[in-house]
């Protein structure tokens, strides 16, 4: 087989291949192929997604590193900072559920104390098919088992996340596992590199053949045969990875210590090559330095493994032996494996024989970017679904409580009780809230967090669909009392060698990064996944956002529960009419169509200013976000949290449904004492922001009743128990059933 | 009051043991890591937190318990020590044959993290001094091996002798099936030692002693024993010292 066959059968094209061959001045060895293959691939490279990605807002003042790092850094003041981080494990996760989505909670921690910080939140975004499939079960089931046994063992706690559960999801499950850590300004260090002569070392665990060309596997579509990259999916050791992580952080306190980097997808290839580009300078290592747990391994499978819990580190030379000290307290070894060098290349031995020879700038920088055209698709042509056509069900009480029992509104108990979200003791609002938060100890503070798509809405309208993740992750964060500081991404889409995909990605970018701009919360790191696809369905465009925002005083956060009796409940925001893409016309009438609620960033602003402000007054009793399910899905779950009731009137012209289960944004429903009402009236009249009270808090009765102006009435009265019975079980008797 | 914190590889409640120690106590903390021995004299009370000390390789606390360590752990408590072992830390102590039992996986094979309701089954300990018997409390459980087992001569023992300090119970106190999270014997979630100078329990106190947490029954067990090592607790002293 001639070289450019070879090269064509690792995933490069003819033209990549040969600018290799122009690069290096001749063929390529097998050696140099692997890396180049994996270096190459989209997971590595990000050569469809790098000039869009450019479009995202990443400067701010508080903003102390942007995308291009192992993780993105905020400032939060007393001299800390917070490190944030989210990562897909799409792939191996479709695969092999539990070692697939263990390992990518492993990765996601590495990136932050890669940085020096302490990671102290984990949060996980998932999407599934439909929970009656039994192999989505199996799916489901194994993912979460996955990240539950990592994220406990490392004592971190799994403080968030979200569920949806689509057929689009299928085949082809998404796991994006975000982490956050906390560090001292002064403490960051960044992954370099520098300074000729100082010494590579490789520490954790012993490199073995899993994972080898994991990265390329992640940059393929899924087939029949996936199956057989079982073995392209990595194993973890969660128990290795915190004895890895006490280490590091012990040596990281070191001034000696110049730069240091996680070994993730592309193995010590990437680590390498991204270490080196990021300096300016070489590295020159000899493979057979490397401690293994298999015998016979050659240099290719040396440098393309992606053995877990590992790291490279650059330290001045004269203190391998410090490293060393450091890393046996921990029962892990610490191993000289080269030396960065001033030529730029990635110098690879064997025994002290040259094997591959590479610029370290052209394997980790150097991809040609795939300049692609999106086309729109042909669905977005003839979407328009006249909701007029929908009649209204007769008993709205049986609506809500469809609503609640649907697995992408219920509660997820099932899951977030398997993970360790207490330990720390830093976890003030818990798993099942708009947003965790997280008292920062040492100070008065606390940072909330949370990762918010809606991926139908992304489906019928790309552009609304990426605006709106972001209005909502922020909304969730301002109903905490927290403001939004710092969101990182994970954009999960289809092939992008698809036109009609690379429009959705294209779409979705400009509305994350409109409504990014226009609330001035700066993207600081991400990551892309494409690919997301079978040969049957492809996936729901899915811009997963993370997001991280501050409160000044932890002590003032606010949660969704109705606290009191008595209370008066108000909607903050206004209702219009707006049923498409709704969870209601999914479950109720099995139309995933219609035009997605639009995000008005100006509204969106002067909402969340509202919110802070009022929080801030200590105005509000409670304030929750309506998202899916509506106004009426909203004042339930408010009532479900408190186990208290409610009971109000509203007055509107709206059809009834659309009214209490339509989406449409902005929208936060608060209690507060009746007292304080006049006081709300006077800052929601500065933010221009309309207040209308829609009912009071009772023991334990829920009865809506709506009104328009011609006579016409609906009721919804049902019991507290029926509601919570219907919200709390439903996903436990689909999984366990 | 001084107290020294064992640290086991893979142990991931000592930070948390030694905030509420040293932060929200006020009194003086120590980690000590597992390959060091101490001397008993040294220090008041020894917490081995929880965690996955080995990654709960072979039995959860089953490595651990030949740290050199635990063999400072062993002289201690037979000095009459106050020792508390909290989740991993109660499992090191049954394995090391300080408290009797052993702990399986939880009856559904799942970890479990909510919280959870006490019946205060003893007051006359030093850990539990400051609850009344029979008090309800309300405190976090995070583990995936919480079943306690021992034979029923062993239960029986526990019980007449008034050893089992906390019962997994309702919000009313009442010790049924429904409110065992995890298939203890007995609905059992804490033990104490014959000196009853060791108590192991699967709850986590360290989690819920402060307001901002939004629960601080477990604050009650760490100043239960403060009042009892200045002497001020109405139990007064236990065995040998």
């Amino acid at each position: 087989m001639g070289r450019l066959e070879e090269a064509k059968k690792l995933g490069l094209t003819e033209e990549e291949y040969n600018l290799i061959v122009r690069t290096l001045g001749r063929e390529p060895n097998d050696v140099e192929l692997g890396m180049y293959s994996v270096m190459w691939s989209e997971h590595c490279s990000y050569k469809n997604s790098r000039p869009l990605l450019k479009k995202f807002p990443t400067k701010a003042p508080h903003v102390l590193q942007g995308p291009g790092e192992n993780a993105g850094i905020v400032d939060i003041g007393d001299d800390l900072a917070v490190v944030l981080k989210i990562e897909s494990h799409n792939h191996p996760s479709a695969v092999e559920p539990y070692q697939g989505a263990a390992t990518g909670v492993g990765g996601i921690i590495r990136d932050i104390f890669a940085m020096g910080a302490r990671p102290i939140a984990l949060l996980d975004s998932l999407r599934f098919g439909e929970l009656d499939d039994p192999r989505v079960k199996y799916l489901f089931g194994g993912v979460v088992s996955g990240i539950a046994d990592y994220g406990n063992c490392m004592g971190i706690p799994t403080v968030g996340g979200e569920a949806y559960f689509n057929d689009v999801y299928k085949d082809n499950p998404l796991v994006n596992a975000m982490c956050v850590g906390i560090i001292r300004r002064d403490e960051i260090i960044r992954g370099k590199a520098q300074g000729v002569g100082n010494s590579v070392m490789l520490v954790g665990a012993a490199t073995g053949r899993d994972g080898i060309h994991g990265a390329s596997f992640a940059s393929e579509e899924l087939s029949e045969e996936s199956e057989s990259r079982r073995p392209s999916v990595q194993v973890g050791d969660p128990f290795m990875e915190k004895l890895l992580l006490e280490a590091c952080l012990e040596l990281l306190k070191e001034k000696w210590v110049v730069g240091i980097q996680d070994l993730g997808a592309a193995g010590l290839t990437s680590a390498c090559a991204e270490t080196a580009a990021r300096a300016g300078s070489g590295i020159e290592l000899d493979v057979a330095l490397v401690p293994r747990r298999e015998t016979e391994m050659t240099p290719y499978e040396v440098m393309l493994s992606e053995s877990q819990e590992r790291m490279l580190i650059i330290v001045e030379k004269g203190h391998e032996e410090d490293v060393k000290r450091i890393f046996e307290k921990w029962d892990l070894f610490a191993v000289k494996i080269g030396e960065v060098t001033g030529d730029g290349m990635l110098r690879v031995l064997e025994n002290g024989k040259t094997v591959a020879e590479i610029p370290a700038k052209s394997l980790a920088e150097g991809a040609p970017v795939i300049k692609r055209k999106g086309r729109k698709p042909a669905y977005l042509e003839r979407q328009d679904l006249d909701c007029s056509k929908i009649r209204m069900p007769e008993n709205l009480g049986d609506v809500l409580l469809k609503l609640l029992g649907s697995p992408n509104i219920a509660s997820k108990a099932w899951i977030y009780q398997q993970y360790d979200h207490t330990v720390r003791t830093d976890t003030v609002v818990r798993p099942g809230s708009d947003a965790a938060v997280l008292r920062v100890k040492g100070t008065k503070k606390g940072i909330a967090l949370t990762t918010d798509c809606n991926g139908l809405y992304c489906y019928l309208d790309p552009y609304e669909g990426g605006k709106q993740a972001v209005a909502e992750a922020a909304r969730n964060l301002a109903v905490t009392g927290a403001k939004p500081l710092a969101i990182t991404d994970c954009l999960n889409f289809g092939s992008p060698e698809d036109p009609e995909v690379y429009y959705q990605f294209e779409k979705c970018i400009d509305g994350i990064a409109e409504a990014a701009r226009f609330l001035e919360i700066p993207v600081v790191s991400g990551n892309v996944s494409f690919y997301n696809e079978s040969s049957e369905r492809k996936i729901f465009p899915t811009p997963v956002i993370g997001m991280v925002g501050l409160l000044e005083d932890v002590s003032k956060h606010c949660t969704l529960a109705f606290k009191k009796p008595g209370d008066l409940v108000v909607l903050l925001g206004v209702n219009t009419e707006e049923l498409g893409a709704s969870e209601y016309l999914r479950v109720i009438f099995g139309i995933e169509g219609g035009r997605p609620p639009r995000v008005d960033l100006d509204r969106e602003k002067r909402l969340l200013i509202l919110c802070l402000k009022a929080i801030r007054q200590g105005l509000l009793n409670s304030a929750h976000d309506v998202s899916e399910g509506g106004l009426a899905v909203a004042i339930a779950e408010s009532c479900i949290a408190g186990n208290l009731g409610f009971k109000g009137k509203i007055r509107s012209d709206i059809r009834p449904d659309a009214l209490l289960f339509g989406e449409c944004q902005s929208r936060i429903v608060a209690s507060l004492s009746e007292d304080k009402l006049p006081a709300l009236m006077e800052v929601a009249r500065e933010a221009g922001v309309e207040v209308t009270v829609l009912g009071r808090v009772v023991l334990e009765h829920f009865l809506i009743e709506v009104k328009d102006s011609r006579g016409g009435s609906k009721r919804i009265e049902l019991s507290l128990g029926e509601m919570a019975e219907a919200w709390s079980k439903s996903l436990e008797r689909k999984v366990e059933g | 009051m001084k107290s020294a914190i064992i640290v086991f590889p893979g142990s991931n409640c000592d930070g948390d043991c030694f905030h509420v120690l040293s932060e929200v106590l006020g009194q003086p903390a120590e980690y000590v890591f597992h390959k060091e021995k101490f001397s008993a004299g040294d220090f008041d009370l020894i917490v081995l937190p929880g965690g996955f000390s080995y990654g709960d390789y072979l039995r959860a606390g089953a490595i651990a318990r030949f740290s050199p360590a635990m063999e400072s752990v062993l002289k201690a408590a037979e000095r009459g020590k106050l020792i508390l072992g909290i989740c991993n830390g109660f499992q090191i102590l049954l394995e090391a044959g300080l408290l009797p039992g052993a702990m399986m996986k939880n009856r559904d094979l799942k970890f479990h993290c909510h919280d959870v309701y006490l019946k205060v089954g003893t007051a006359d300990s030093p850990f539990t001094n400051l609850y009344l018997p029979g008090e309800v409390v309300k405190m976090p459980v995070a583990h995936g091996q919480g079943n306690y087992y021992a034979d029923e001569d062993t239960i029986e023992r526990l019980k007449s002798e008034n050893r089992i300090a906390f019962y997994y119970s309702d919000e009313k106190g009442r010790v049924t099936e429904k409110a065992n999270p995890n298939g203890s014997a007995a609905n059992i979630a804490g033990i104490l030692n014959e000196g009853r100078n060791v108590l192991g329990m699967m709850p986590h106190p360290e989690r819920c002693a402060e307001e901002i947490l939004g629960n601080a029954d477990g604050k009650k067990l760490f100043k239960s024993i403060l009042e009892y090592l200045e002497g001020r607790s109405k139990i007064g002293k236990i065995g040998r010292s």
